[in-house]
């Protein structure tokens, strides 16, 4: 285990690129999928006032 | 194609797709993950190192496929005026920035303890630079300019103008000696690289394939949303009084 977390005396670099990689990937779905779930509401209220008014 | 400037049909599409691009990418992240750690060999010259490249690789080729996906549909948008064709781009222009981030930091982070630097200005590293400012205009354009329409044509133009960079790219390593090492999978002479890395490679870029659909397609309806509550903005404002 240690030596698989070691990779051959590159651990910082071979980590330090997956980490960054996952982190800006799963930063951006879950941004993107956040942003989709409030427009999603937006646009139903607008749609509910929209009902409300006629 | 008009079909699908419907967005009620286009988010009737996207939640079709969605299930199956959700699905491979889990499974293709799953066995290129495996593959790339436990079922491939550390290279003769790179040692251990040489497993960035399950990443690096990947997100440097999206980053080029998703500026030709922001082109097509800048292109589409100039020419054909195609409702959805704007809203693609700006939901492409984000995912592309971030795969051209992590092509550059992952290699810098595979540059220093293979060719003893983080960064040199050669024509490789350069004109990736150049396109991930490429797509930071795009998106500050859209930003800048408040008119819809006038923001749409010009971030849409500079992504068309930019599109001479990708075979700047492609070919900067033939063109300009360099450390970076040339093609060694898209090649008209076929992959030199051995098959006990092409597996953990190809995998891992399928699931960055899939990682973008679900992504642009999440970003697409969002960007759908964003115009309807745009225009029940305007609608409300030229509503007669006392219609609140």
């Amino acid at each position: 285990m240690a030596e698989f977390l070691s990779m051959g005396g590159y651990a910082s670099f071979v980590w330090t690129a997956y980490g960054t990689s996952a982190a800006a990937l799963v930063w951006l779905a879950v941004s993107s999928r956040k942003q989709l779930k409030e427009t999603n509401e937006a646009v139903e209220a607008a749609r509910a006032r929209r009902r409300g008014d006629s | 194609m008009h079909r699908f400037a419907n967005p009620a049909q286009f988010n009737r599409l996207a939640d079709a797709i969605l299930p199956w691009a959700t699905g491979a990418f889990v499974l293709l992240l799953g066995a290129g993950l495996y593959y790339a750690f436990f079922d491939s060999p550390p290279d003769y010259q790179q040692g251990e190192s040489v497993r960035v490249m399950y990443i690096h690789v990947p997100a440097a080729w999206m980053a080029m496929f998703t500026y030709m996906v922001m082109a097509v549909a800048s292109f589409t948008a100039l020419v054909w005026r195609h409702p959805l064709a704007l809203l693609a781009g700006r939901a492409a222009a984000p995912i592309g920035a971030v795969f051209t981030a992590l092509a550059l930091i992952t290699g810098m982070l595979w540059g220093k303890p293979m060719w003893g630097t983080y960064w040199v200005w050669d024509g490789r590293l350069t004109s990736v630079l150049v396109l991930l400012f490429l797509y930071l205009g795009y998106m500050a354009l859209w930003q800048a300019i408040d008119e819809e329409e006038k923001a749409g044509r010009a971030a849409s133009i500079l992504a068309l103008v930019g599109v001479v960079n990708i075979p700047i790219i492609k070919f900067s390593v033939d063109w300009w000696s360099t450390l970076h090492q040339p093609a060694s999978v898209m090649r008209l002479d076929g992959p030199t690289i051995d098959g006990s890395m092409l597996m953990p490679l190809l995998l891992m870029a399928g699931a960055y394939q899939a990682y973008f659909a679900v992504v642009f397609l999440w970003r697409m309806k969002l960007e759908i949303n964003r115009r309807k509550l745009a225009v029940a903005r305007q609608v409300s404002m030229h509503a007669p009084v006392g219609a609140e």
